[in-house]
């Protein structure tokens, strides 16, 4: 009897205090992140009046819209073709740099903490030093390069040029990502390749790389989903009026200017749903096709 | 044999110098067309490198024309409210998480794993419209406001205390602690290292935050904000937007100078929240 008596004070002393410690950020959590889930989705049937004044609700109008709106499609071109460009390369050199730097070798800590700068810089000063970098008249890429090139004006090429930023300010911290990946595997898998002749090119193919994949499937799931929210490089480099901007601005970027620009609050629930819909899908794809790829000891 | 070693030795240096220069040379630009005039960082034949003098006007006219103590100010204040109530609020539900049994915590675990796997955007819209509805658009309370729990710190704290072993609580529990003194006195201060890298991670992202300050303050405004504003009003005057911008990225620069290792781990740690 004493025993369970004794149980069941402390099953509720647990769950007084269980639920006192949790209750700020559910409460929290609840509010700001739960119920605003189901509000925009909610939204996303209704039409914001003009001047903002009142909601209508208009059923599926919104996304009868967004289907036959070709610059939501262009958008969504636009982010994929940023990303296609910005997480292959920046999981590629990253990985390369990590290899290059697990070992003992002077100037390693000088090296991370060079490549990791980038990260601690806000974005905005980052995309305005870029922006002046590629800038076609007085940039210094192309005196470098003795070129006269628009980097970020010419439709064609400028959301590449954009990745080629994202790529800088993302390497280092899939570096660190890698490093931490990299601490696991065990030194005797080289030791007995290099008996048997391997040479650091085949060891990194198949050693490393197939070692290292759970990581390098963490890092490309979420670089994935990064670099499909892309918005502060694309807002700060390219202006209202640059030519290019039709072709570089992408999803995230349209969900603010409907949403805060031209105030159609409903529209831009719409394209969140969009976008929500869109890394879903990429990312079951790659849960997929990770099967193929990964290996798990 | 040894030859070879060192020829590789020097190879792997050549790269990662190489890669060196790339990440610095954008900074360094930054810094030399802060110093420049105009008509320097205009110049096309001859292409001006280095400023010929050392130029602060630049400096002095962006700390005046922006305001930049008040924008430290902000920045600060926003840092500050969201890593305090980020860690506090964290702390508290990581270690019930972690370590009490109660009625309802698996499906309330299952909400923060589901808010972490769900894209922020989808939250924003509604938060603006909350902070709106309470007229406090244009404060520093807005700033703060979707930060002040989080989700992702609550799971790394909750790993933080499923580390530490049990014979301390019950050690603690035969002393006559009870849970709310075992957790302040012995388990929390434990977790030191985790509420740091919470703290530096919550600290960089609300910083770097450029989206949310955009939409809900457009005059008390922090660092990342006044740099999109005042590109849009300067938008050709480069050596003072690299001046703005060298002014802006300073503070978390040095302090990361100064605490590197923290903050590799604190933001490594964050996995996938970018």
């Amino acid at each position: 009897m004493g025993t369970i008596k004794k149980g069941t004070t402390r099953e509720r002393n647990e769950f007084v205090w269980g639920w006192a410690f949790i209750f700020p950020t559910m409460l929290g959590l609840i509010v700001l992140n739960i119920i605003p889930i189901f509000q925009t989705i909610y939204q996303s049937f209704f039409k914001t009046g003009d001047f903002g004044r009142g909601n209508i609700f208009i059923g599926i109008e919104n996304y009868v819209k967004m289907f036959g709106d070709a610059e939501v499609w262009q958008a969504v071109l636009n982010t994929f073709k940023y990303a296609i460009v910005e997480v292959p390369f920046s999981i590629a050199i990253a990985l390369v740099l990590a290899v290059l730097l697990n070992r003992k070798m002077m100037g390693v800590s000088a090296y991370r903490t060079i490549f990791f700068l980038p990260m601690v810089a806000a974005p905005a000063a980052i995309a305005m030093v870029w922006r002046w970098l590629f800038n076609s008249e007085f940039g210094l890429l192309n005196h470098i390069f003795g070129t006269s090139i628009n980097w970020i004006s010419d439709p064609a090429i400028a959301v590449f040029a954009i990745a080629v930023i994202g790529i800088w300010s993302i390497i280092g911290y899939n570096m660190v990502l890698f490093l931490a990946g990299l601490q696991e595997i065990p030194r005797d898998y080289y030791e007995a390749a290099s008996i048997d002749g391997a040479t650091g090119i085949n060891q990194f193919f198949n050693i490393t790389v197939p070692l290292l994949s759970p990581t390098i499937f963490f890092v490309t799931i979420t670089r994935v989903i990064g670099g499909l929210q892309v918005f502060d490089l694309i807002f700060m480099v390219m202006d209202k009026n640059n030519p290019a901007l039709y072709k570089t601005q992408s999803i995230v970027y349209l969900f603010y200017q409907n949403s805060f620009v031209e105030n159609n609050k409903g529209y831009g629930s719409t394209i969140v749903v969009l976008l929500i819909a869109i890394i879903m899908v990429v990312t079951v794809f790659q849960m997929i096709a990770q099967k193929k790829w990964v290996y798990y000891n | 044999m040894e030859q070879r070693a060192k020829m590789m030795q020097a190879l792997i240096h050549a790269i990662l110098i190489l890669v060196s220069i790339t990440m610095l040379v954008p900074f360094l630009w930054m810094i030399l067309t802060a110093f420049k005039s105009m008509g320097e960082a205009t110049s096309v034949s001859p292409f001006v490198i280095f400023p010929s003098v050392w130029r602060t006007e630049n400096f002095t006219t962006v700390i005046n024309n922006l305001d930049f103590v008040n924008l430290y100010i902000n920045t600060l204040l926003l840092i500050a409210g969201r890593v305090i109530a980020a860690v506090l609020t964290a702390t508290l539900a990581g270690y019930a998480f972690a370590r009490l049994q109660f009625r309802g915590r698996d499906f309330m675990f299952s909400l923060i794993l589901f808010q972490m796997m769900v894209p922020g955007q989808i939250f924003i819209i509604p938060q603006y419209l909350m902070v709106s509805k309470m007229g406090m658009l244009n404060t520093i309370f807005a700033l703060i406001f979707p930060g002040l729990v989080t989700a992702f710190g609550t799971f790394l704290l909750r790993q933080a205390y499923m580390g530490l072993p049990r014979d301390l609580e019950e050690a603690a529990r035969l002393d006559g602690c009870n849970i709310g003194q075992t957790f302040l006195f012995i388990m929390a201060p434990l977790t030191r290292s985790s509420m740091v890298a919470l703290g530096i991670f919550t600290a960089v992202f609300a910083y770097k935050d450029l989206m949310w300050p955009l939409i809900c303050n457009r005059d008390v405004m922090p660092l990342s904000a006044a740099l999109a504003k005042m590109q849009g009003q300067y938008s050709n005057n480069y050596p003072q937007l690299m001046a703005a911008s060298l002014l802006a990225c300073i503070p978390m620069i040095v302090l990361y100078l100064v605490f590197q290792k923290q903050f590799i781990e604190g933001i490594a740690t964050s996995g996938g929240k970018l």
